[in-house]
């Protein structure tokens, strides 16, 4: 395969991805390329793949054709399409699910606590012993997401917003490099939301996240550069001025969305 | 705030003050039962029937870290149990020593068979320590090889419920076959002497008795300490999210492995020590019946809880043997009866009942006086 120029600074990178699933192409001929420390949001109507291509990159299902890479700081590649789950993981891509996945039986401190970018072997688990650092960390985590007066009741008793804020707070637990969001704003309260639109604006420059969003005043609070995907491609890449602009986009989306909302 | 120190808390593994009560409960019985028999209150006979019940407490909880703690069912618990008796029961075997008929050393089922000598694979059980070694490693390496494949191909739910029933069956007609050198379907029997006492003797129950007694105290402590562990915290983080725990760095498969393999060791020696005490073993023990029965008690007594597999293991096996000898035509209808009353309004079986009981009384109590800081979870810290 050919060598393609790319920015230094680029975080992942993914070139001509394609999956198919029964004959249904997901994600057809694909290029996406996220730089470090930037906010991208992607959007699209149901069925655009968005799902699909969060999948891939951390490595719950592998493409057909096409390269995933992560760049590593320090210059090295590192081909995802070969890798677990968590062995992805470990690289410091995080991920969290369209519906809030925390452990509902384990106290929100211990939610956090088992997400800490310790050694996460079988053995070390069993001799674990917790640090002042690691309670430091704890502590910061819960207090981003506001949840440390709840610290020690049980994650299954949160609001279903606080337990998005939680699993946002097990990803920055994570301490990780890429941050892949599912609808962060599904089920919150337009307070909720918008801060929630402020926690992710406050991450940008010290990860590189990835925001999958249907909410379209969300979209507009926390934009940069927007992606917008139609069945398994990338349609369009800009501002929301410029995508919320673009006819095609209209058209494929926004178009329908409206028409929707009419109806 | 105790239970920083994953080490320091394997000399307090229990949260509660119940819990320490419980445990020092049970330890007063496997105390005091031998001293009562001891003193002639209770019979021989009685003692042996106790010890095989603590071997079933033991096979119970067993099941329960599989099931009532990482979310697994297994239905073939019963194999690693019978795994550990027959590899035991080997050891038992050679130990009968001289066929008074064939005048040959060999058991007596080879006799039948035409062996003239011991199969090779039977020679190293000669040795007790080798019999103890095999009791833990078989049971291990099968499950390995099992969970190894299931949990790599992420089998999960049903399907693994239905692939260890299953592999029980298919064990259970390789040892029904003579060939398999392992007796047939009469499996191993008249057993004569164990660590070179006599197995009749009325000091061997006993002593057989308080060595299940200790395996149940040991075990019951151990788990209770994985439990507190961060490898406890992924355990049931597995049990309720698994994707969650494999996307945040965890390979779930190794955790997965490691606890299906503990299970099996601690099934297999529950197994090893009731062989000698029931003096028998043969297929039935590894049928998918039996291991539906291990099942049955975990959910009577309360899945996912400590307790909850022991008593549910002994009221069941009571059960069993007063409704036996009472109604012996009835007794099927009677267990799956009570599993039915159980599964449909005791959800968290005899032990969830009493944790209700208690919580309603505090609650009572709680209208006059403050209880603002017992409201914590018992599993919480």
């Amino acid at each position: 395969m050919a060598v393609l120029y790319r920015d230094t600074d680029l975080t992942l990178s993914a070139e001509g991805v394609s999956k198919s699933f029964d004959g249904f192409k997901a994600i057809n001929d694909l290029n996406f390329y996220l730089g470090d420390g930037e906010l991208r949001t992607v959007i699209g109507p149901n069925g655009a793949g968005k799902s699909t291509f969060m999948d891939l990159i951390t490595g719950r299902t592998t493409p057909d054709v096409g390269s995933l890479t992560f760049h590593q700081p320090d210059g090295h590649d590192v081909d995802l399409c070969k890798l677990r789950e968590y062995q992805i993981n470990r690289l410091g891509i995080a991920r969290k699910f369209q519906t809030p996945s925390v452990y509902t039986q384990h106290t929100v401190r211990d939610n956090i606590l088992l997400s800490l970018n310790r050694d996460r072997g079988v053995l070390r688990a069993l001799f674990y012993s917790e640090t002042q650092q690691d309670r430091d960390e704890i502590d910061e985590v819960l207090e981003i997401i506001r949840l440390g007066d709840r610290r020690d009741e049980l994650a299954g008793s949160l609001s279903h917003g606080q337990k998005q804020w939680l699993e946002i707070g097990m990803l920055l637990a994570q301490k990780p490099r890429v941050l892949l969001v599912d609808e962060p704003a599904a089920g919150m309260s337009d307070e909720e939301t918008e801060r929630t639109g402020e926690l992710l604006l406050s991450l940008e420059g010290k990860h590189s996240v990835v925001v999958v969003e249907h909410d379209m005043e969300f979209v507009r609070q926390i934009a940069r550069k927007v992606t917008v995907l139609h069945q398994g491609h990338v349609l369009k890449e800009g501002s929301f001025d410029e995508v919320a602009g673009d006819p095609t986009v209209k058209e494929v989306y926004l178009g329908r969305q409206k028409h929707t909302d009419a109806a | 705030m105790s239970g920083r120190n994953s080490l320091s808390s394997l000399a307090k593994p229990f949260d509660s003050r119940t819990e320490w009560v419980t445990f020092f409960l049970l330890a007063a019985f496997v105390i005091i039962f031998p001293i009562l028999s001891q003193m002639g209150m209770i019979s021989s006979f009685q003692v042996g029937v106790w010890g095989k019940y603590l071997c079933y407490a033991v096979l119970a909880m067993s099941l329960n870290i599989l099931w009532g703690y990482t979310g697994l069912l297994c239905l073939g618990q019963c194999l690693f149990f019978a795994l550990g008796g027959y590899a035991f029961g080997m050891y038992l075997m050679l130990m009968i020593g001289e066929d008074p008929v064939y005048k040959t050393a060999l058991p007596d089922f080879m006799d039948f068979q035409g062996y003239k000598e011991l199969p090779w694979h039977w020679k190293p059980f000669y040795n007790p320590f080798f019999a103890v070694f095999a009791v833990v490693a078989v049971p291990g390496v099968v499950a390995f090889i099992f969970g190894a494949l299931a949990f790599r191909s992420r089998i999960k739910g049903v399907y693994f419920s239905i692939l260890t029933q299953a592999l029980t069956y298919a064990a259970t007609l390789l040892f029904f076959r003579n060939e398999f050198t392992f007796g047939g379907n009469n499996g191993f029997t008249d057993f004569k002497f164990i660590f070179g006492a006599d197995i009749r003797e009325e000091s061997t129950t006993l002593a057989l008795f308080v060595a299940s007694g200790i395996l149940l105290l040991v075990v019951y402590w151990g788990l209770a300490w994985l439990l507190k562990t961060k490898f406890g915290k992924v355990q049931r983080a597995i049990r309720d999210s698994e994707n969650r725990v494999r996307f945040s760095g965890y390979s779930s498969t190794h955790y997965k492995v490691f606890i299906f393999v503990l299970s099996a060791i601690i099934a297999g020696l529950a197994g090893a020590l009731y062989v000698p005490q029931a003096g028998i073993i043969n297929p039935e023990e590894m049928k998918p019946s039996k291991g539906l029965d291990i099942v049955v008690w975990v959910a009577v007594g309360g899945r996912g809880t400590k307790f909850g597999p022991v008593i549910g293991a002994i009221l069941i096996s009571l059960l069993k043997s007063w409704s036996t000898r009472a109604f012996p035509e009835y007794w099927l209808i009677i267990l799956g009866l009570v599993f039915v009353f159980v599964v449909l309004f005791m959800p968290d079986g005899i032990v969830g009942l009493f944790e209700k009981a208690k919580a309603y009384l505090r609650a009572r109590k709680g209208g006059e006086s403050d209880s603002g800081s017992s409201n914590i979870p018992v599993e919480a810290k």
